[in-house]
């Protein structure tokens, strides 16, 4: 069977790949909204981030010999550390000044990050073996399915939801979104707000790290693998809008469904179309798909 | 008596590198020419950030788009040099009017990611573009004939039409900051509510500033690509956007001379790195200094978390600021 003179299956596996794109692009522009809500900036670092998760996990693998499950969570927490470090000693001085200075620290800081790993690992990037248990594959009857990609679909959404119900169901997420609205007033009620700052701050970015141990046997584990993600990643925001953290899990995973139809029927627009996309949302609405004018 | 120390400056700056091919030996022609090439990119910019407060990240698709068509028409249409570079210039506007449209719908950090990615689209279609040669770019770009019979395959010849085309930049840009257009630029900069409710078709203004800023960049990255004989994706990356943020920065966002200071740092930096990592491994005994050279993109970074954190007034800011403090009313925009 085909549709539009692609055969289904081939339909299907583009389809599958989009999707677990989108789950990258869902996770990533879910820690960039989490860090904005809080720090008002924008974490340009989040790619190195990502970039640093893997590494973490590859190094973990072949250094300590530690597997690709205990990575999972150790790897966020490790790049999380350092993220920690960097708002204490860095970012928290900025917070006074226009949110463009964090934009461009943050930028500096990647240039560093991922110019170290350059200098460290050079550009050829390191394999990841696909975990044990998640490789091969399963026949669905309709489709084949490589095991480790429906893997990475179903952690992402798992982790994107758990996020989603943190902030937005449990007294945690309630001082977050208070501490978004109006942190003076949240201090005077006795929340420590410059430690939950800290602490979004090491969270978004462990989210990062997350995606990026996930992305390890997937994609090369390479020191330029965030920073071209990244800037499309700013592109599902843009479009998205910051404001809602559904939004962003819904733009981030439609958008990747939208890329992988557009390498099936018309392969030389699947690196712009997200960009497209943009401009005519920009066009149309310029606050964002779910975004509240400020 | 009010002393403009950007004028003092301007003119004692010019007249420097009107003689500056008398020292040919020491400072390449070639190395100043790039200079300056930068040096009015990054004054193209600044009017942009430091003078209506717009962060503006994809400006190296003007610089870029620019040098390919530049290029393109010259070396593929058989273009003469000045039509070619006009070309260019056109095309960087035209973008320019396309990215500003659309960005000026957002502000702040919305618009400095809105630029980055449209940036980061025209580096795609450069990427798989035919007439800009993909990975390999356009080479061999002759410089041709200046209006027919200036030979600008000579060095000093080229200098100067450069020098001249930086001069006109430049001297554009200075006018546009000190005309009631650049003063309400600056209401802009400073408050935009404020001028929206003084009647001022805020949006319109923003676009035209961007537009302006866009050509130059434009004009830039053509007289570069005739310089160099080359462009490339280089010129369209998104480290040349960051990179043109760098020199404003770290040479003073919104003042006159700061980006012409600041590019000229940047661009000898990254050209005398290697040396000096040499010379520090060898006065210091830490051989590792010496890798200083591979490792441009660390030091840039660097550089730009040390200008954010400690010195966000810039090179000629903190100058301006100092001399300021000894009595002299110098005014630095």
């Amino acid at each position: 069977m085909e549709i539009f003179g692609v055969p289904l299956n081939a339909l299907y596996a583009q389809l599958l790949l989009g999707l677990m794109n989108g789950s990258f692009y869902a996770i990533l522009s879910l820690g960039l909204a989490v860090i904005f809500g809080m720090l008002n900036i924008i974490n340009f670092t989040h790619g190195a981030q990502y970039m640093m998760g893997a590494f973490v996990a590859w190094v973990l693998l072949s250094r300590f010999g530690v597997n690709y499950w205990l990575a999972l969570v150790l790897s966020p927490l490790i790049v999380a550390a350092v993220g920690i470090v960097i708002e204490r000693t860095m970012l928290k001085r900025l917070y006074h000044l226009d949110h463009l200075y964090g934009l461009l620290l943050t930028f500096g800081l990647a240039l560093v990050i991922e110019g170290l790993f350059r200098v460290q690992y050079g550009i050829s990037g390191e394999a990841y073996p696909v975990p044990e248990a998640l490789t091969g594959g399963t026949d669905l009857g309709f489709m084949f399915l490589p095991n480790y990609r429906g893997w990475v679909v179903v952690a992402s959404l798992v982790v994107c939801f758990a996020t989603w119900y943190i902030i937005e169901r449990t007294k945690l997420g309630s001082y977050l979104r208070a501490g978004t609205e109006n942190p003076k007033l949240l201090q005077a009620f006795g929340i420590n707000v410059p430690l939950m700052i800290t602490l979004t701050y090491g969270f978004g970015v462990a989210l990062a790290a997350f995606a990026g141990v996930l992305a390890a046997p997937i994609f090369q584990v390479n020191p330029l693998m965030g920073s071209n993600l990244i800037i499309v990643v700013f592109a599902v925001v843009v479009i998205g809008g910051m404001g809602s953290i559904l939004g962003s899990i819904v733009t981030g995973l439609g958008l990747g469904l939208v890329e992988a139809l557009t390498r099936v029927y018309y392969p030389e627009a699947s690196a712009v179309v997200i960009f497209v996309i943009m401009a005519v949302v920009l066009l149309l609405r310029p606050a964002g798909l779910f975004g509240r004018e400020s | 008596m009010k002393i403009s120390g950007n004028l003092i400056a301007s003119f004692v700056l010019f007249g420097l590198l009107l003689l500056a091919p008398l020292a040919r030996e020491a400072i390449y022609p070639v190395f100043l020419m790039k200079v300056m090439c930068f040096a009015l990119f990054a004054s193209a910019f600044n009017l942009l950030l430091g003078y209506t407060g717009l962060l503006s990240f994809g400006h190296a698709a003007f610089l870029g788009a620019a040098g390919y068509v530049t290029g393109y028409t010259i070396k593929a249409l058989g273009f003469p040099t000045e039509l070619g570079l006009m070309a260019g210039t056109v095309t960087a506007g035209l973008l320019g009017f396309i990215f500003g449209s659309l960005a000026i719908r957002r502000s702040g950090i919305y618009f400095a990611m809105i630029t980055l990615a449209l940036a980061q689209m025209v580096f795609f279609l450069a990427l798989q573009m035919k007439f800009t040669g993909g990975e390999d770019g356009l080479q061999g770009i002759p410089r041709g004939k200046l209006l027919g019979f200036i030979d600008l395959r000579d060095d000093i010849n080229l200098y100067y039409f450069v020098l001249a085309i930086f001069g006109g930049g430049f001297w554009l840009i200075y006018r546009t900051i000190h005309s009631p257009f650049g003063q309400v630029l600056k209401a802009i900069r400073e408050n935009e509510p404020r001028a929206v409710s003084l009647g001022y078709d805020v949006s319109k203004y923003k676009l035209v500033a961007f537009v302006i800023s866009a050509a130059l960049s434009g004009l830039a990255g053509s007289t570069k690509s005739v310089v160099l004989q080359l462009a490339s994706l280089t010129d369209v990356h998104w480290h040349m956007s960051g990179s043109v943020v760098l020199m404003t920065l770290l040479g003073g966002v919104g003042t006159v001379l700061g980006p012409v200071v600041g590019a000229a740092t940047v661009i000898g930096l990254e050209n005398k790195l290697g040396d000096l990592g040499n010379w520090l491994a060898g006065a210091t005994g830490i051989n590792a200094l010496s890798t200083i050279g591979e490792a441009v993109t660390i030091v840039t970074g660097l550089i730009f978390v040390v200008c954010v954190l400690t010195f966000r007034r810039g090179i000629v800011g903190e100058l301006a600021a100092l001399v300021k403090r000894s009595g002299v009313n110098v005014k630095s925009e």
